[in-house]
């Protein structure tokens, strides 16, 4: 049987952007795990992430290398993730998000671009 | 039954601190040891129990007990990151409590300066983190910074004062690393590395060993030095990887710091010298917020005009912290060693005058273990 990590990056290669959600509470899950931290249920299903998220927080690593945002961004339907705002150098707390998946080092990557620029 | 004042440290040693070319983690953290052994007026073989962590041995009290030639029969490597050895505080004063051991030996050794200098860890990669290409731990404490200047209107100045207030401390004390003048204006003219903080807001990368020798009260009247009680301890975490961190502005020493005083029947008001874990400027900050000192959200305002400098309202991180003191990558262990020497009265130009109780806050990963302990005199007992 597979995991739910191996689960969700299946979703990823197939072009899905999914996150877990416990069916008899709704809460939703992310990072995928086998149970909802906290509480433990194990009824976890997989629902589409409906892609939009605000910058809870951001940073901008500059190196040597150049310069770019890592930033934590809350996703609509609750859990956090870390991911990074493209298109701009930063973008300032509270800012409307939407997620895209791309191929890095081969491999999908969920990324966010700005809502308005969208 | 109460762990109140059931150890007390005896002995406290470090070797290395700062740059110690040519010497590794292992030979740094046993001189260590052997000066802390000297100092409670023990033997080598008097040691029967070990709690060591590092950022280079899996297994670090089994690497102890071999190099030094011991057989403990009590030992714990629990890894928590810097804030493993607040934890070994509590682990080691139950073990004493219970018997399982007669003196315990808290170690820890590094060379990451030497070695490279660059921080050294054995922290796996956080794989939901990893891909976005973080540079913790300065990219977690970076967006925990800017999430506090966003809520609470902290700003970079404040931050900078934690930094200023750090180096003139370490300006008084001759073995700490970074001496000279630094003003506010330099930390902000500083290289920015991960927004909002420069390099002055960063942690020492520095070389050092460092260990304590705990025992039970009633032996500690037979050694030199006045006891330093262990008088609460607690450890809190909610999280491993920043991302699953609830709320950037608000740490689990929170709830650290509110055990560690319930067992200690201490508030804020009976410290009067705070080591808070520096690694970056941020931290004093959400630490003199999170164990009472100020409010949340009134940390940056707290530290303001030189008020956990020298003279200032309180003493905090007297030893010049991680900032311009020492930090080799687990800095924890020269919080204990700073509080027991103040609390013995040996800290000269920076001694805190009529000390009883002092507070170690030791912090791990990336804002993600939280330790907090009180220290006392037999005064404070």
């Amino acid at each position: 049987m597979t995991g739910p990590e191996a689960e969700y990056r299946a979703h990823l290669e197939a072009g899905r952007f999914m996150i877990q959600r416990s069916r008899s509470t709704g809460t939703y899950v992310f990072y995928p795990r086998v149970a909802v931290p906290g509480t433990g249920e194990r009824d976890l299903e997989w629902v589409p992430a409906g892609g939009g998220g605000t910058v809870y927080a951001i940073t901008v690593n500059r190196t040597r290398e150049g310069a770019y945002n890592v930033a934590l961004i809350d996703l609509d339907e609750g859990p956090r993730m870390m991911s990074r705002v493209e298109g701009v150098e930063t973008a300032p707390i509270g800012t409307r998000v939407r997620a895209r998946i791309v191929q890095e080092d081969g491999a999908p990557l969920v990324v966010f671009h700005l809502e308005s620029g969208a | 039954m109460s762990l109140r004042g059931a150890s007390s440290i005896a002995g406290i040693g470090s070797a290395g601190i700062g740059n110690a070319p040519g010497r590794n983690a292992m030979e740094l953290m046993a001189e260590s040891a052997l000066a802390a052994i000297a100092d409670a007026g023990l033997q080598l073989y008097d040691i029967d129990g070990i709690f060591a962590a590092t950022s280079t041995h899996a297994f670090p009290t089994l690497s102890v007990a071999e190099y030094l030639g011991l057989r403990p029969r009590m030992q714990d490597g629990s890894n928590i990151g810097g804030s493993s050895f607040e934890a070994h505080l509590l682990s080691a004063t139950m073990a004493l409590a219970a018997g399982q051991c007669d003196a315990a030996l808290i170690c820890y050794g590094s060379n990451q300066r030497s070695a490279g200098g660059r921080l050294v860890s054995m922290s796996e990669k956080q794989v939901h983190e990893a891909p976005y290409r973080p540079r913790h731990p300065i990219t977690a404490y970076a967006l925990a910074a800017g999430r506090h200047m966003y809520q609470y209107g902290t700003n970079r100045e404040q931050l900078a004062e934690v930094a200023v207030a750090a180096r003139a401390w370490a300006n008084l004390n001759p073995d700490a690393f970074a001496h000279g003048p630094l003003s506010i204006a330099d930390v902000l003219g500083s290289r920015m590395i991960s927004d909002p903080l420069t390099v002055a807001d960063c942690c020492l990368v520095t070389d050092g060993g460092g260990a304590c020798v705990l025992v039970r009260p009633d032996r500690a009247r037979d050694l030199p030095h006045p006891p330093v009680y262990v008088l609460g301890a607690a450890t809190a975490g909610w999280h491993r990887a920043v991302m699953c961190m609830p709320d950037l502005t608000i740490t689990a020493a929170t709830e650290s710091g509110a055990r560690a005083y319930a067992m200690a029947g201490l508030t804020h008001r009976d410290v009067k010298l705070a080591m808070l874990y520096d690694a970056f400027t941020i931290n004093t900050i959400l630490f003199l917020e999170d164990l009472g000192f100020c409010g949340k959200g009134e940390g940056g305002a707290f530290v303001q005009g030189g008020a956990i400098a020298p003279g200032g309202r309180l003493a905090v991180n007297t030893n010049g912290g991680g900032l311009s003191c020492v930090h080799p990558g687990m800095y924890g262990m020269f919080l204990i060693l700073e509080a027991v020497t103040q609390l013995r009265g040996q800290a000269g130009a920076r001694q805190v005058p009529d000390l009883n109780v002092a507070l170690v806050h030791g912090n791990g990963g990336t804002l993600s273990s939280q330790c907090t302990a009180l220290l006392g005199t037999r005064a404070a007992l």
